[in-house]
């Protein structure tokens, strides 16, 4: 091996190391049986059947299931929308009003959306507005990858169905939504792992009485890091990368960058 | 009464003019080429035709009827996309089934129609790949084949040999030509290759800037053309700036500066002292030693430049007394002979005083 590629695998290994070290460290003492997080003990599940009867817990985690589900399915119908207008109309501002809620600092986010649904709707705080707050940070990454995808086709594959015979609803029907399907997917797991895991944005638009799954770990510990949040967090890491892996293997594309 | 009649047709695109008055009648059963190099408007006619784009004045008539306002799937005509446009979601068959789906045919007269049309363009076996797995000539044939199947009035074709090799597009030249003769339908084809035009069609429109230069059959094109641009466009050829010297008839005198006089011949009424240029096709010209007689009027000596063998013929550029460069080409028929000039040769260009023809300025 040569000097310089010696360096470089270092380096590759140093960032990942740095990278998920503290990941692994989390799954292992969800496994550990004691209730300090310094030393190793020895194995056991009891965090995680703890878990199943913290009626809290189980709360929080179908609130933040529940979101994530209703929040991804809206934010996936009107990110398409967008997509395909931004696609075929090549408005100048739609991009712009689709996409600075995802560049926008989530916490500026946070505070105007709690303002307008207070003090402009006068709207009591709680599930549903933690919904319109995610499907809103959503849309744009959803219409994001739909449009790209849509670059990424010969335009003349629309016109050849029309010109074959298929009313604009038959082209949509049978040719751009089978061809936009693997975006949908993508940009609908994409939008459910945001969800599920905001946190700045929920917490100033939650309210009271309503909490989230990482709404419920903040407040855990800011008593200590337990077992019982390394459980839920490993669980939560699960789920995303479950998710992360379905994406991939529904739409290969999206995760190389080609969308 | 034509089967499409563009009337007038004129389309503006901001202050360019892509179209410009142009009025073209197509028969049923023709197989009609649009030639002329890109940007000429060739493409906007035939997005028009499809009803893509809208002309801006005029109108498009099919049976004699208004196309304006049909949307482009109302329209009894399918299209072949340059590049392809095939749905890379379906499979083959999948592909060809789908005009008939939209037309609401039955599910077993679409499997049979399927069937033939495969047959038709030799994809037999090909019914459930997916365009992704099929060479170029092969999507070719299946957008062909989704093209034909169910049997439109007109079949539109945008340059769709253009992505295939050169062996290959000889070959889909000759299906093409097969395949329309047994399908009846009336082609429109569109392309900026002179040889192709020539080679597959009835009758071509040669367009420059938006405007048909001339409509004619492909032979007429190519022997008579109508104007310097025509000429020069379809095949190659030598272009002479002369004056007229004399006209009777049909015989025409021209002269060509620092060359001499030259002999043709004209059936139209042309004016002594007029000025334009005399177009003669490689082909017709023949060269000669020096001092080899030739029995033709037109007899000019000059210097061979450079030569270019090909193979079945070769390419000699002749430098005359003028210093103009003569193409001729030269068929090399006799056994065991390449060449027969070398560069450097004094030799004497030949041909026929009907060989060329007077272009006005």
């Amino acid at each position: 091996m040569k000097r310089s590629q010696f360096w470089l695998w270092a380096a590759a290994l140093a960032t990942y190391a740095f990278l998920y070290i503290p990941l692994a460290v989390v799954v292992l003492f969800s496994f550990n049986d004691s209730v300090l997080n310094a030393e190793w003990v020895g194995f056991t599940t009891r965090w995680y059947v703890k878990l199943l009867h913290d009626d809290d817990m189980l709360h929080a985690a179908a609130n933040s299931l529940l979101i994530a589900l209703a929040s991804s399915s809206v934010a996936t119908l009107l990110g398409a929308m967008a997509g395909l207008a931004m696609h075929r109309y090549r408005p100048r501002w739609l991009p712009f009003l689709v996409l600075t809620p995802v560049a926008m600092p989530e916490i500026l986010l946070g505070v105007s959306l709690l303002l307008f649904f207070r003090q402009v709707l006068d709207l009591s705080l709680g599930l549903f507005s933690i919904l319109a707050a995610h499907i809103t940070f959503s849309i744009g990454f959803v219409a994001v990858i739909v449009r790209a995808r849509l670059a990424g086709m010969d335009e003349s594959t629309f016109e050849a169905a029309r010109n074959l015979g298929a009313t604009p609803w038959a082209t949509f029907r049978r040719v751009t939504l089978p061809l936009i399907m693997p975006a949908l997917v993508a940009g609908f797991l994409m939008a459910f792992t945001l969800s599920i895991d905001d946190f700045v944005i929920t917490f100033f638009v939650a309210g009271v009485g309503v909490n989230t799954l990482p709404l419920q770990i903040y407040s855990m510990i800011k008593v200590a890091v337990t077992p019982e949040v390394n459980a839920i967090s490993t669980l939560l890491m699960a789920l995303t990368l479950t998710l992360i892996l379905i994406a991939s293997r529904i739409a290969p594309d999206v995760l190389k960058g080609r969308a | 009464m034509a089967l499409l009649e563009i009337r007038n047709v004129t389309r503006r695109f901001g202050s360019l003019e892509a179209v410009k008055d142009v009025s073209i009648a197509i028969e049923a059963g023709e197989f009609f080429t649009l030639l002329g190099p890109s940007g000429c408007g060739k493409t906007t006619i035939l997005r028009m035709i499809a009803g893509f784009d809208v002309p801006d004045e005029g109108e498009i008539l099919l049976d004699g009827k208004s196309l304006s306002g049909v949307p482009p799937e109302k329209r009894p005509l399918h299209t072949v996309f340059q590049s392809y446009a095939l749905f890379p979601h379906m499979t083959v068959a999948g592909n060809i089934a789908f005009p008939l789906e939209m037309a609401g045919k039955s599910a077993l007269e679409i499997r049979r129609r399927v069937d033939e049309t495969l047959a038709l363009v030799h994809l037999e076996d090909k019914a459930g790949s997916f365009p992704h797995e099929l060479s170029g000539g092969q999507k070719q044939r299946v957008a062909l084949a989704r093209g034909l199947v169910n049997q439109p009035r007109l079949l539109l074709l945008d340059e769709p040999l253009g992505a295939l090799d050169a062996k290959l597009r000889v070959e889909m030249q000759i299906e093409l030509i097969a395949l329309q003769r047994e399908v009846g339908i009336t082609f429109i084809f569109v392309t900026h290759s002179q040889q192709e035009a020539l080679a597959l069609s009835h009758r071509i429109a040669v367009m420059k800037d938006g405007r048909v230069e001339q409509l004619d059959e492909p032979d007429k094109l190519y022997s008579a053309p109508a104007n310097r641009f025509v000429a020069d466009f379809i095949g190659k050829i030598n272009l002479i700036e002369v004056e007229v010297t004399s006209s009777s008839k049909v015989l025409l005198g021209l002269c060509a500066a620092g060359l001499g006089e030259i002999a043709a011949t004209d059936p139209r009424p042309i004016a002594v002292g007029e000025r334009g240029v005399f177009a003669l096709r490689p082909e017709l010209i023949r060269v000669f030693g020096h001092r080899e007689s030739a029995d033709l009027k037109n007899r000019f000596e000059g210097v061979v430049r450079e030569l270019l063998y090909l193979g079945d013929v070769t390419l000699y550029k002749v430098e005359l007394a003028n210093g103009c460069l003569i193409e001729a080409l030269m068929p090399n028929a006799a056994p065991g002979r390449a060449k027969f000039h070398e560069v450097g040769d004094a030799v004497a260009v030949c041909w026929r005083h009907d060989a060329g023809v007077y272009l006005r300025n």
